[in-house]
């Protein structure tokens, strides 16, 4: 058998339990141990590369001009004078890439430069290539935009009354829904109307979260050259290298073809989202360079990064919950309504993630969600850490200690009678497998000491529980295909060095140390002596991206496959060597043994020598695509995933009862990791999260002013607030759970759900030290204060919404639930399968999820 | 990154040849200290100076002398972090010291210099902004415009007075002396600002505030309290700066000064006013009580408006707070300050 027909061939899916879940630690050299990230001496001594510290010789610089009208025709646009300019070599304007482009499928509605309308204050209008900075940016000033002003839309409210009849202008998009609505989307699990006339108790409350940016330390820089022979390298602080490829391949299909075009991510600055988007800046400076024939770069300014954003949607949101007198929820009717900003993004998703998640926690018996996207003119959301999901966990957890509260029941009660069982379908049919949410609320109650303190401190102190759970990875790509979602292989050379190639890209989060870690593991090496090359569309196979938590899962599970791959076609012709029986063959230290007298063997270099004269040059594959979701029903495709990771925290407080200022002196975090893979890493992750989701809580807000055309107020590291350590509260964490047969060693997610805890935890300690419910996202002391005041004025001590805008739903798409007897599919279509299969006799009706 | 425009950059060795080459240059030309409010502002084109002249050689602007029983004076290159961790300062004018703590943050305080925290340009989330950003608004009074977008009705500009020392140092009555083309002038603090956000200093463009004096310590004490949104890096979004003599139990004299809500260190007249000669004890209820009514008339006169961090409104409410906390900080028994919010 050659080493070809070995490394691969195999089924892309492997069933549940074949990741080596099962192997005790005490088994495990590499895994679990908290070993050095394998690139952590580049980057804490400065010498890792970033996109901005890449040079070539005749580099020519980027500058783009943006537009300074929220929502605006563009009359005429003369860059003549910019042309003219002495050290300009290239004006580019919208005409010149007529083709679309967006992230997803449905939303191809981004320019690389705006053609004939503008959307927002800072979207792209011309791009100029110049000898340095200075000359491009004067000659952006040069470039004379005559603007018509077309009516300004920037809240969920307005965007929601604009007439459908109304003229063209007034939308800001001419797709979509009607008006200026992006998205709207009605699902129904169970029965509503039963579920709520069970309830003992209905309450109805109202939310808001505010959007927020990532704030990554990294500003975006982009590297694209064009060489003599016709081939295009793109160099840039993406998290989707694949998918700015497929990008460059559509827009530029006229001037280079996707195979001679080659994507390579740079190692991220901090990510978090908001470099998971292919951007115009990438693709101006990919034409640019085809343009000149120079290598050209652009970074933006930290003002560009806020108008480039992609960051958490604001979303109002309407939940009625019913529940039985012991608290159990009987229905939950949940509404979301997501600012989207400008254009389409990854919206579309968005809006399914402000559903999808909410029964994963605790078991909800009939599930309604209504969801609906606008477009208004400001930045773009997107994904940020927990995409679409922090805004109704907000919801859901504050609502959790009201009716606590309401109920006369302690919030570590209700959530813990209410907890999904383990290995169980969910009424909207998101498939959970282990769940350890029981072990981490126990873990941080009773390291908190919450029941003795939780209603018993001193006024203007208080303590607050919530918690959460987060996809290891969504279980479908982001267009649609049957190919892996993540491929790793192996080359494996005769001085016994391992070179792990994977797609894969790391923001920070340490993914490249992932593969060293997991094959390392298998073919017993020291992870630092492997070769990690990763993240170029030339050299490594296809992995998705850095988005949806989703990469140590999938590349680990790649990586595994293709490391026992490697070890399957080494073990025989070792045994043979040795005289012993294939299966006593072991790899450790550096080493192939027998495991049964360890002192026969040989270096691991020899054995790869003695295959490599048996089966010619070693290479292994290994892929990995999610299990298929029984969610089938057409919005079925947002939520699934292999496994879900779950935290729960407490939060303390210390509110000023005179000016609403509060602190946070300590948080308890903790988090079902399955098993970690390296859990220095894993707390790494957890308290990144813990600090991001405090931002979020206490003060983070894309602020814009609708009554000055639409400007970001604050579009500046100093005044867009984000906690400095002196806000960093004193952190325990703990990680807990049982190894998960999905994940590579049993692991799950780490980087995204720990955050959302923190939001609705904060909001309950509040409301714990001084009675105030903030039902608003940030929690900021001028609203401490009001309710405070309101309080003081014996009114309702509440600060928050009181209604959502009116949407005319399209009709419920409803689907039973598991326990109704459900397929997984929409009523309608049980049906027509029904009568397929009838007809077909019987056939199978084994199909995806849309 | 922003970028700084193109300019002339001299290095003279003294304050005078300092001073010759501004005046030579007229209003083209700028002193530049620590460089921590200058240079942002350049790179966002509000300050767009053909000639930057550098203090950092200048040795006649540094240094401090003098003691605490007849008064301090330091030269006003003097860094705010040499201020912060002075011995004899930290001992003899702790809410001074205070003050120039809760600057911004360590690595700014290595660099900015009290002269230039004296000077600090006013601010504003409207002309704070790069050149792209006030395109947007069609710019505004304080540079290149004609509109004032936080009042567009008012016929002045509403900038805001955002230096931590100011207030303080108006309320303990310091003085700076200004080298002019024509000599030294000595100028007390309280007569130095101007109510406006554009013309917020009185002095001559060329002339160069050398140093700052600190009055002799006989009894008073003196508290800034800072309101701010973290506990590192951010402006004051109001700063009260209060200074208390006793004679016994008796208020003797009283000054407050509420910056960072209004264009200039305002005075709280009324405040100061109703407790003149007022009996005031530490932890005492009906201290306190006094010290709230008459801290509640610092309300009126508090300018907050939007076009700062948090909201105004609410930053109006914590004006009487603020200034009756930097008022008791300032009574005998009261403990020393060491938090860096509120």
């Amino acid at each position: 058998m050659g080493a070809d027909a070995a490394g691969s061939g195999a089924p892309i899916e492997r069933p549940e339990g074949r990741y080596l879940h099962g192997v005790p630690d005490a088994d495990l050299k590499v895994v679990g141990k908290p070993w050095r990230k394998i690139d952590a001496r580049a980057r804490v001594t400065g010498q890792t590369r970033f996109a901005d510290d890449l040079f070539a010789p005749r580099m020519a610089y980027c500058k783009l001009l943006r537009s300074t009208q929220a929502h605006a025709r563009i009359v005429r646009i003369d860059a003549s004078a910019a042309e003219a300019m002495e050290g300009v070599y290239a004006v580019l304007l919208g005409k010149d890439l007529p083709i679309t482009f967006g992230i997803l499928p449905v939303s191809q509605d981004e320019h690389t430069l705006c053609i004939d309308k503008v959307r927002f204050v800072g979207d792209p209008v011309a791009a100029v290539a110049a000898v340095d900075e200075d000359t491009a940016w004067e000659a952006c000033r040069k470039i004379v935009v005559e603007y018509e002003a077309l009516p300004l839309v920037t809240d969920v409210f307005t965007a929601a009354a604009t007439d459908p009849e109304a003229p063209h202008e007034h939308r800001i998009h001419d797709y979509g829904r009607l008006g200026n609505f992006h998205r709207q989307e009605n699902l129904e699990f169970g029965d509503l109307a039963q579920g709520f006339g069970e309830s003992d108790l209905v309450r109805e409350d109202f939310f808001f979260f505010e959007g927020n940016t990532h704030l990554p330390m990294e500003e975006h820089a982009t590297l694209a050259t064009f060489d003599p022979d016709g081939k295009l390298c793109v160099q840039s602080s993406t998290q989707t290298p694949h998918y700015l490829h497929r990008a460059l391949a559509k827009v530029l299909a006229e001037h280079v073809p996707a195979h001679k075009i080659r994507v390579i991510a740079c190692p991220n600055g901090g990510g978090f989202g908001g470099k998971s988007d292919p951007f115009s800046h990438e693709i101006a400076v990919a034409m640019l360079s085809i343009r000149t024939g120079r290598p050209v770069k652009v970074t933006l300014t930290r003002e560009e990064v806020f108008y480039t954003h992609r960051g958490r949607h604001p979303v109002l949101m309407r939940s009625r919950i019913g529940v039985s007198r012991s608290g159990r929820i009987k229905a939950l009717d949940f509404e979301t309504h997501l600012d989207g900003g400008a254009y389409g993004s990854y919206g579309t998703a968005s809006t399914f993630y402000t559903g999808a998640l909410q029964c994963v926690t605790y078991h909800v018996e009939n599930y309604w969600f209504r969801g609906a996207r606008y477009f208004t003119n400001k930045a773009p959301c997107g994904p940020k850490r927990g995409h679409g999901t922090p805004q109704p966990r907000f919801a859901l957890e504050v609502q959790m200690d009201k009716l606590a509260v309401e109920l006369g029941l302690d919030p570590v009660r209700i959530r813990k009678d209410n907890l999904v069982p383990a290995n169980s379908l969910t009424a909207n049919w998101m498939r959970v497998g282990t769940m350890a949410l029981g072990r981490c609320i126990d873990q941080v109650v009773a390291g908190s000491g919450f029941l003795d303190r939780w209603q018993k401190l001193p006024h203007g102190k208080g303590v607050g529980l919530a918690c959460s759970s987060y996809l290891s990875g969504a279980g479908l790509p982001i267009y649609w295909n049957a190919m892996p979602h993540s491929g790793v292989q192996l080359k494996l050379d005769r001085s016994g060095l391992v070179t792990v190639f994977c797609g894969s890209t790391d923001i920070g989060q340490g993914s490249n140390s992932i593969l060293a870690y997991v094959v390392g593991e298998v073919l017993g090496l020291d992870p630092q002596d492997l070769r990690i090359v990763t993240s170029d569309t030339d050299l490594t196979p296809v992995d998705l991206g850095s988005y949806s938590s989703r990469v140590t899962l999938m590349t680990g599970n790649a990586a595994l496959q293709a490391a026992e791959r490697a070890r399957d076609l080494i073990a025989p012709h070792v045994a043979d060597k040795l005289g012993v029986p294939r299966n006593r063959i072991g790899f450790a230290k550096g080493r192939v043994f027998d495991v049964s007298d360890p002192d026969q063997g040989m270096p691991f270099a020899d054995a790869v020598q003695l295959a490599e004269s048996k089966l010619g040059t070693i290479g292994t594959t290994g892929s990995y695509r999610p299990p298929k979701s029984p969610a089938r029903y057409k919005g079925g495709g947002v939520g699934p995933s292999a496994n879900y990771s779950f935290t729960a925290a407490v939060v303390e407080v210390d509110v000023d009862p005179e000016t609403g200022i509060y602190t946070v002196p300590r948080i308890f975090v903790a988090h079902d990791i399955g098993r970690s893979i390296n859990p220095c890493l894993v707390m790494g992750q957890v308290e990144g999260s813990v600090y991001m989701g405090l931002g979020e809580a206490m003060m983070e807000e894309m602020s814009y002013r609708s009554d000055r055309f639409g400007v970001h107020k604050i579009p500046s590291m100093l005044d867009y607030k984000s906690p400095t350590t002196m806000e960093m509260p004193e952190l325990i964490t703990w990680l807990v759970g049982d190894p998960d047969p999905n994940g590579p060693f049993g692991a799950k997610e780490a980087g995204q759900g720990p955050l959302l805890p923190i939001m609705p935890a904060v909001a309950n300690a509040v409301f714990d030290a001084v009675g105030v419910r903030v039902d608003e996202v940030p929690i900021t002391p001028e609203k401490v204060f009001e309710g405070i005041e309101r309080a003081r004025k014996g009114k309702e001590p509440r600060v928050g919404p009181t209604k959502t805008p009116h949407v005319d739903w399209p009709e419920a798409r409803k689907v039973r639930t598991p326990w109704q007897g459900g397929t997984g599919l929409e009523v309608e279509r049980e049906q027509e399968e029904l009568a397929a299969a009838r007809a077909n006799g019987g056939a199978s009706r084994e199909r995806r999820g849309d | 990154m922003l970028r700084l425009p193109k300019f002339s950059y001299h290095r003279p060795a003294s304050g005078a040849e300092a001073v010759r080459i501004v005046a030579a240059h007229g209003g083209e030309a700028r002193y530049v200290a620590g460089g921590t409010d200058l240079y942002p502002n350049m790179k966002r084109r509000v300050q767009r100076p053909g000639h930057v002249v550098a203090l950092s050689r200048c040795q006649d602007l540094r240094g401090m002398r003098g003691e605490a029983r007849s008064g301090v004076t330091i030269g006003a290159m003097t860094t705010l972090s040499a201020i912060e961790h002075d011995p004899r300062l930290r001992a003899e004018y702790p809410g001074f010291v205070h003050a120039a703590s809760v600057v911004s943050t360590p690595l700014l305080r290595n660099m900015g210099t009290i002269g230039g925290n004296l000077l600090l340009d006013t601010r504003c989330n409207y002309y704070d902004q790069s050149h792209e950003w006030r395109e947007s608004i069609d710019f505004c009074k304080k540079c290149d415009g004609s509109t004032c977008w936080v009042a567009p009705s008012s016929p002045r500009c509403w900038a805001v007075q955002s230096s931590d020392t100011v207030p303080l140092l108006c309320a303990i009555d310091a003085s700076v002396t200004l080298l002019g083309a024509d000599g030294e002038r000595r100028v007390p603090l309280r007569a130095l600002y101007r109510d406006d956000g554009i013309d917020f200093v009185q002095k001559r463009h060329e002339e160069l505030l050398t140093a700052l004096h600190l009055p002799a310590t006989n009894g008073w004490r003196a508290s800034y309290r800072k309101l701010r949104r973290r506990g590192s890096f951010d402006f004051p979004v109001l700063g009260v700066g209060a200074c208390l003599s006793m004679d016994g139990d008796r208020v003797a004299e009283l000054d407050v000064r509420i910056g960072g809500a209004g264009s200039w260190p305002i005075p709280a007249q009324k405040t100061v006013e109703m407790l003149r000669g007022a009996v005031l004890r530490f932890d005492d209820a009906a201290s306190d009580e006094l010290i709230r009514a008459a801290a509640q008339e610092a309300y009126k006169p508090t300018r907050a408006m939007d076009n700062t961090d948090l909201d105004a409104h609410w930053r109006k409410k914590m004006a009487p707070v603020f200034v009756a906390r930097a008022i008791r900080d300032c009574l005998p028994g009261a403990p020393p300050r060491r938090d860096v919010l509120g």
